[in-house]
């Protein structure tokens, strides 16, 4: 399911640039993803510059300030809120529409409109990231990132990780609404594991565990340490590709075009 | 699948209706075959003019669609049992039936939408899941049940669908026939029943297909825009391409369609021309008369042509066989009876319809 798989020769490859605008005009048209990654992220973000105890560094925190804890939280909100609220609904409404199903009887495979899916929903993170950190930096003089390789991967592989879960919702779900239930069962235990509602620094030493293994905790973990330290330990990285593969499998295996 | 003797008549008795020696008209639909359609659609003629049955040209050349003893089942139920047709290429080919009589099953598999679980399929000799890439390049489709992103524009729509195929057709000229010329700026959400349907048989001429295949491509359309849409069928058929139409509407058939093939219960029931079909269901001729005087039946009866005669109020009804309206009026006349009002019973392909599966073809209220 790689974008790679595009060089296929069977249809010709404006195609897909054809669905990848259109894909892009229903995510302008119906906005409200946007509204909430970009809106939701921007308004946090602003509103934890304006508070002045969020400035103030914390032992508790590890030294840190919690706006400098925030920066790396909303990033994984952004990616979260996406891959898996944005990302399988309209999957799964084309298939109960039947849109993927008209589209597997011309010569482009189905799965372009998936990818395009993907393509439009990673711009729109990748946008939506870089705002939040230019504007961490200019408005509320944060330093610029310690490691930008760091930083890049970790955020591919956290994409990468959230996009295979939302996939795997799609695949399993056979209705729109079914797809909707799960993502909000899922969305919301993984954005608390990000720390967005009490940071994990302040919680029990046992959740701060499961943290590590839940793929936003670890998407956090990677994102703060190359922002703050330099490149991201190894551990969290590892979580994120075995989510990114599992998932990707589990979608893989049950994705149905109808 | 019986193949009557008499459908190479009904074939010619329907012909003259059809625009069929349009062949070298227009030629914008595939700008690159321009030459090449016309050549099919010459050939197409020949086959045609040759008659239904047993299709001469078939040996010759490879059928535009040529499905064996087709089978699919879903659980215990068999949606289609044991299917077999051929398609000449340049042909209007009819499926009629009544509703779960296998049709769509049959096309979805014909497509590759669906495997069948035995049989053969060849669409111009390909196989539509072994040569998948082949044959969505080259077979436009037109599904009961598709649908399209609401908030897409109707061009955004076509622009898309066009950039799928390397030789795409003429969308101006398919949209203007269709009626759609105005709706390109709007969104697919606000486009009437009617609007959405010709837009799908749009998008399935769109790649400039060889073959199209239209599941019920009239269905919801009021009567201007369905004659609209049999024009532009005519029109692509002209060019060469070969069609295969599912349908139920029976004014639909027959005006269109070269052969039909009847479908009940999974199983072709008949297959001929229209005119063929609606012949066999008459299970004989009929002729209804008022006679200028009272006369001894046995007049008619002793005929070897006549197998009954009625009474309705003053006319006479004769059913028979062969040359029977001449036989009958021949009789009367060496009596001294003379023959008023004389019609000649034609029936229909409804007639046929319910004559061979014993069902109306369509639901109440469904009459165009």
């Amino acid at each position: 399911m790689s974008l790679l798989m595009i060089a296929d020769p069977r249809a010709p490859r404006a195609g897909f640039g054809k669905i990848v605008h259109n894909e892009a005009r229903l995510a302008w048209r119906q906005p409200s993803g946007i509204i909430v990654s970009v809106g939701v992220s921007l308004l946090l973000l602003i509103i934890f510059g304006e508070i002045p105890a969020f400035q103030v560094t914390s032992a508790s925190l590890g030294g840190l300030s919690a706006f400098e804890v925030y920066i790396p939280i909303l990033v994984a909100f952004v990616i979260g809120v996406l891959a898996l609220t944005y990302l399988p609904g309209p999957l799964v409404s084309y298939r109960e529409q039947g849109i993927l199903r008209r589209l597997s009887t011309t010569p482009v495979p189905p799965w372009w409109v998936l990818s395009a899916q993907l393509v439009v929903q990673a711009c729109l993170m990748v946008i939506t990231v870089g705002i939040l950190i230019v504007v961490s930096g200019v408005f509320f003089g944060e330093s610029a990132p310690k490691n930008t390789g760091g930083l890049v991967l970790a955020i591919a592989l956290s994409i990468a990780a959230m996009f295979a879960i939302g996939l795997a919702i799609a695949a399993g779900a056979r209705t729109a609404g079914a797809a909707r239930g799960i993502m909000m069962a899922t969305f919301y235990p993984l954005m608390f594991f990000s720390g967005l509602y009490i940071p994990m620094q302040l919680l029990p030493g046992a959740l701060q565990d499961i943290s590590h293994v839940t793929p936003l905790g670890a998407a956090v973990e990677a994102i703060q340490d190359s922002m703050l330290q330099g490149f991201p330990p190894v551990a969290p990285l590892l979580v994120l590709a075995v989510y990114a593969v599992v998932f990707g499998l589990v979608a893989k295996r049950f994705f149905r075009w109808e | 699948m019986g193949i009557p003797g008499s459908a190479a008549a009904g074939r010619l008795d329907a012909g003259p209706s059809r625009p069929r020696e349009g062949a070298s008209r227009g030629g914008q639909l595939r700008p690159n075959g321009t030459k090449n359609t016309n050549v099919r659609g010459v050939a197409a003629i020949t086959i045609s003019r040759q008659g239904g049955p047993g299709w001469p040209g078939r040996a010759a050349r490879t059928p535009a669609v040529e499905i064996g003893h087709l089978r699919k089942t879903y659980g215990a139920l068999a949606a289609v049992d044991d299917v077999s047709f051929s398609v000449a290429e340049g042909e209007i080919f009819g499926i009629l039936g009544p509703n779960g009589a296998g049709k769509t099953t049959t096309v979805e598999c014909a497509i590759g939408l669906r495997s069948p679980d035995s049989g053969t399929i060849r669409l111009l000799g390909l196989d539509p899941r072994a040569d998948r890439d082949k044959v969505r390049e080259i077979v436009g489709v037109q599904l009961q049940a598709s649908s399209f992103p609401a908030k897409l524009r109707v061009g955004e729509v076509l622009d898309m669908y066009r950039s799928f195929y390397r030789e795409p057709a003429d969308v101006t000229e398919l949209v203007e026939a269709l009626g759609l010329a105005g709706k390109r700026r709007d969104y697919y959400r606000s486009l009437s029943g009617g609007q959405r349907q010709r837009l799908s048989v749009v998008l399935a001429l769109i790649g400039g297909p060889k073959i199209a295949v239209l599941d019920e491509m009239t269905t919801g359309l009021d009567p201007q825009a369905r004659r609209n849409t049999w024009e532009l069928i005519e029109k692509v058929r002209d060019r060469g391409v070969t069609i295969v139409l599912v349908t139920h509407f029976m004014e639909e058939a027959e005006r269109l369609c070269d052969r039909v093939a009847l479908i009940d219960s999974g199983r072709v029931v008949a297959l001929d021309t229209p005119a063929g079909l609606a012949a066999r269901a008459r299970g004989g001729e009929r002729v209804r008369f008022l006679p200028s005087a009272p006369f001894d039946m046995g007049l008619l009866t002793r005929l070897p042509e006549v197998t009954a005669v009625e009474h309705d109020g003053r006319h006479v009804v004769v059913t028979g066989t062969g040359e029977l309206v001449g036989a009958v009026i021949l009789a009367l006349h060496e009596a001294g009876v003379t023959t008023h009002d004389v019609q000649l019973d034609s029936s229909t392909l409804e007639d046929a319809f319910v004559r061979l599966t014993g069902r109306q073809l369509r639901e109440e209220g469904e009459r165009s």
